[in-house]
């Protein structure tokens, strides 16, 4: 038995559900039989986020807990990654604070991809703690099934030794040419097969022959299993699952279907992490990924997790969502509706990569500098001070975490913004650094001067004409 | 030992093209119309022209860089003629430039021009573009209204207005310019508006409606300036001479640090210290006759008030509601109708500004003549009000 496990978790699902009645009252005049599939609402991506900064946003706050320096790697799984080539875990290591001197990879696929990467650094033989994050914001076409079941969002589990929240007892894993789904290189969309073949031939065949293997081989009985994390769209395949396994229909978990939909890859995770939210000392969790094959995971709850409260867990996620029922703007945000935005969206945002490399660690890292005449804290770091106008080097200083408040702002209707007004104003940090930001997720009637603001990693802009983006800080209300 | 600008230099003759959607002409058309008004009115051959300064602040949907386009659009190579470009402040550089150069004793005549066709890009507002690699990496990217709407959140939280009674005096600003420019025959926009569809128009950014904004325009205007013994030696009696030229730029303080809360525009206070010092003025709100400042937005007309030292600090919604600045009140301000209602094609506006206190020293202005003024000010405001520059042109009647 290996001596790694679980050492924190961090969800992240975006704050923006749409409601599912609105998505069918949409298509009632050609698909009036989604109607019974109109319930409850789904977590859909703003215009500014994707599984790169889901995924920041998880590390961060799964790292909150012990120090950010002995991270040793990070993977990233996904089968939405931004980038094909251009590793997106090293953004995200990045933008989480991570250090250089650590591997990392980004995992992909299929949607068991999350738990592989797991797997991976559970049975890895470093000495240093792991991070594992997966997310998914995956595209649907208009009215279909998928567009009311997929949802979006990412979770982070940190892997290590020592102080454990939950022990590794095994896995196992099998590959399979079953593909109830595939999507090839370069296209938007997933092509489904029937869900009652998926069901049948699918999950209740392949899911039962890994999961047995490995209670057999963890001699953990059916019965001893707590917590039974099964994601997938297709309603009732987890019960039967259980069933048929003979786990306790009670141990079957969410699958956050009403509230959030399914995050893909990460989906497994989050219900992992929904699990260790009220899991008991003692308690077992088995968690199963599924696609081409499957894979399934056994913890047991330490007595540490009386005690342990993840900054971001799951039920928190769920509950901070915003009911939308805007359908167009779900459409505009996921790209299946292209709006007039006017001339003035003709901007060339074009990045100059000599200059991102240069000012990288500012960028994506979000480091300014101190002085080390006056001791000023600024950003973006000049060649001289801004406030005693000193040439020597500015200190690097992180201003991620630091605290900061709405110095000025304003609601401007007339800039090109994907999600207008475009709330901009002076973040001014407690620590004395200021800097003109974006600011998002703003409740109007709630902002003005002296509102406490905390930063979040977001696309900045996108270039349509090279298809790439850039990204960088946005400050957002606190809590 | 410096002795400033005060003085050194007379405006022989200025020109100003009609400013507005000029459909019909390019720059070169504007360039001319603006310079052929000038030589007639200085009397002068254009031969006698020894270096010029042409602005234009956005070059890419104008004539392109260089001062070539200037040139061959006036038809006057062979000499020093330089393109300058400091944001909204192009035109008053472009002044100052030929200012210096007359003053230095390095020629005798002198020719500022500027000129701006904003009406070619297909939209309405200030052409977008790129801001340098790594601004465009860090910083957001805001409208011209989105910037400056931000002193309402900064005067707001300073002095505890309310947000209703800041909208009113901004409405009463916008107002007055209208009041004004009905009755200019070049102003863009030559209507009056009443308060209640100022105050109830559409928002550009919060709290700015789109009355509280000036439109972009296309237009030229243009000043030849000499000495004032040269002046006098061509037969000009009343004078006019240029008592200050000021310019301020931000270095970082109002984005960067804690110092500026917002409620006002640094460099405006600063560049008018130095010109009220330059040009010997103690008391401005009792000295200076009339003014054209940078009403860009109705918000910076408010806070420019006190930012020139007309309004006490906080002092500037009393004194707006009270028609202080109204065609008939202690200073009048944007007698021409402004940015605001005149017009803002960049690379002219500082040259407009002073077209019109020129107008008015010399008891030029027809149905807009202020009675006996002597002091006319000007001021830009290029930028955003947290990272801008600020010119300030005083032009005076010379004391014989």
């Amino acid at each position: 038995m290996s001596d790694r496990g679980i050492k924190s978790y961090a969800a992240y699902i975006p704050r923006l559900r749409m409601d599912r009645a609105a998505i069918a009252a949409a298509h009632a005049w050609a698909m009036p039989s989604l109607k019974s599939a109109g319930k409850g609402e789904r977590a859909f991506c703003s215009w500014d986020e994707d599984s790169i900064t889901m995924s920041v946003d998880a590390v961060r706050t799964c790292l909150q807990s012990p120090l950010a320096s002995s991270i040793g790697s990070l993977s990233f799984a996904s089968t939405t990654a931004p980038f094909a080539d251009l590793q997106n875990a090293s953004v995200i290591a990045a933008a989480s604070g991570l250090r250089a001197d650590i591997s990392s990879s980004d995992v992909s696929g299929s949607l068991r991809a999350g738990t592989s990467a797991l797997i991976q650094a559970l049975e890895s033989a470093q000495t240093t703690d792991s991070m594992v994050v997966a997310a998914d914001n995956r595209r649907a076409k208009p009215a279909s099934l998928q567009e009311m079941q997929y949802g979006a969002g990412s979770t982070a589990v940190r892997i290590g030794t020592g102080d454990l929240i939950a022990r590794y007892l095994g896995s196992a894993s099998a590959i399979s040419q079953f593909a109830d789904h595939f999507r090839s290189n370069g296209q938007l969309y997933d092509y489904h097969w029937e869900e009652r073949w998926v069901r049948d031939e699918g999950y209740l065949k392949i899911v039962p022959e890994v999961v047995e293997r490995l209670l057999k081989n963890s001699g953990v009985s059916a019965a001893q299993v707590d917590y039974f994390c099964l994601a997938s769209t297709i309603s009732g395949v987890a019960p039967a699952v259980a069933k048929k396994l003979k786990i306790r229909p009670e141990a079957v978990v969410d699958k956050l279907a009403s509230r959030c939909g399914d995050s893909g890859t990460a989906h497994p995770l989050m219900m992992l992490a929904l699990a260790l939210e009220t899991a008991k000392p003692g308690q077992r969790i088995l968690v199963v990924g599924f696609g081409a094959g499957a894979d399934a995971l056994l913890f047991e709850a330490t007595d540490a997790i009386a005690s342990y409260r993840s900054a971001a867990t799951v039920s928190s996620q769920v509950a901070r969502g915003v009911t939308d029922k805007s359908y167009n703007k779900l459409l505009s945000f996921s790209g299946e509706l292209a709006l007039d935005w006017g001339m003035r969206a003709e901007f060339d945002a074009k990045t100059s990569l000599t200059q991102l490399y240069r000012s990288s660690d500012q960028i994506i890292s979000f480091i300014g500098g101190q002085c080390t005449a006056c001791s000023a804290i600024q950003f973006p770091r000049m060649s001289a001070c801004v406030r005693c106008g000193s040439d020597a080097l500015l200190t690097p200083i992180p201003l991620a975490d630091e605290a900061a408040k709405v110095a000025t702002f304003t609601a401007d209707w007339l800039q090109y913004y994907p999600a207008p007004p475009l709330y901009v104003g002076l973040v001014q940090f407690d620590n004395g650094a200021r800097t003109l930001m974006e600011m998002v997720d703003v409740v109007p009637e709630q902002f003005d001067v002296g509102l406490a603001l905390r930063m979040v990693f977001r696309i900045k802009e996108r270039d349509g004409l090279r298809h790439h983006h850039r990204y960088f800080w946005k400050a957002t209300p606190v809590g | 030992m410096a002795t400033g600008i005060k003085d050194k230099v007379a405006i022989i003759g200025m020109g100003c093209s009609k400013f507005g959607e000029r459909w019909d002409c390019g720059t070169e058309h504007l360039l001319n119309e603006a310079f052929q008004e000038a030589l007639l009115d200085a009397g002068i051959e254009k031969s006698r022209i020894g270096a010029a300064w042409y602005g234009s602040a956005v070059d890419r949907v104008n004539v392109g860089t260089s001062a070539i386009p200037a040139t061959t659009a006036l038809r006057l190579g062979g000499i020093p003629f330089t393109r300058v470009e400091n944001m909204c402040a192009t035109g008053t550089e472009a002044l100052r430039g030929a200012a210096y150069a007359v003053a230095a004793g390095v020629v005798d005549i002198a020719l500022a021009i500027g000129a701006e066709k904003l009406k070619d890009t297909g939209y309405g507002g200030l052409p977008i573009g790129t801001r340098g690699t790594l601004n465009d990496l860090v910083l957001p990217a805001t409208s011209a209204p989105g910037g400056f709407a931000q002193l309402a959140a900064g005067y707001r939280a300073r002095y505890g207005v309310s947000r209703q009674d800041l909208k009113n005096a901004m409405a009463r600003v916008s107002w007055k310019s209208h009041q004004n420019g009905a009755k200019n025959p070049k102003a863009h926009l030559q209507k009056e508006v009443d308060l209640d569809t100022i105050l109830n128009a559409p928002l550009i950014a919060d709290p700015l409606g789109i009355y509280d904004c000036c439109g972009v325009s296309d237009g030229a205007a243009c000043a030849i300036v000499t000495t004032p013994e040269i002046a006098r030696s061509l037969g000009k009696r009343d004078l006019v001479t240029i008592k200050a030229l000021q310019l301020s730029l931000s270095a970082g303080v109002e984005i960067g640090t804690a110092d500026w809360d917002g409620s006002y525009v640094l460099n405006t206070r600063i560049a008018a210290q130095k010109a009220y010092a330059e040009a010997g003025i103690r008391n401005p709100r009792k000295e200076i006759s009339m003014m054209e400042v940078h009403d860009c937005f109705s918000i910076t007309e408010l806070v420019t008030m006190e930012d020139l030292g007309i309004s006490p600090d906080g002092g500037a919604v009393k004194d707006i509601m009270d028609g202080f600045f109204d065609a008939d009140g202690g200073v009048p301000c944007q007698i021409d109708g402004g940015l605001k209602c005149f017009g803002h094609p960049i690379g002219a506006t500082g040259l407009r500004m002073a077209y019109e206190n020129y107008l008015q020293l010399l008891g030029r202005a027809g149905k807009r003549q202020l009675k006996n003024p002597v002091v006319g000010l000007s001021h830009n405001l290029g930028g955003v009000p947290y990272n801008c520059l600020a010119a300030i042109a005083i032009l005076g009647l010379a004391t014989r």
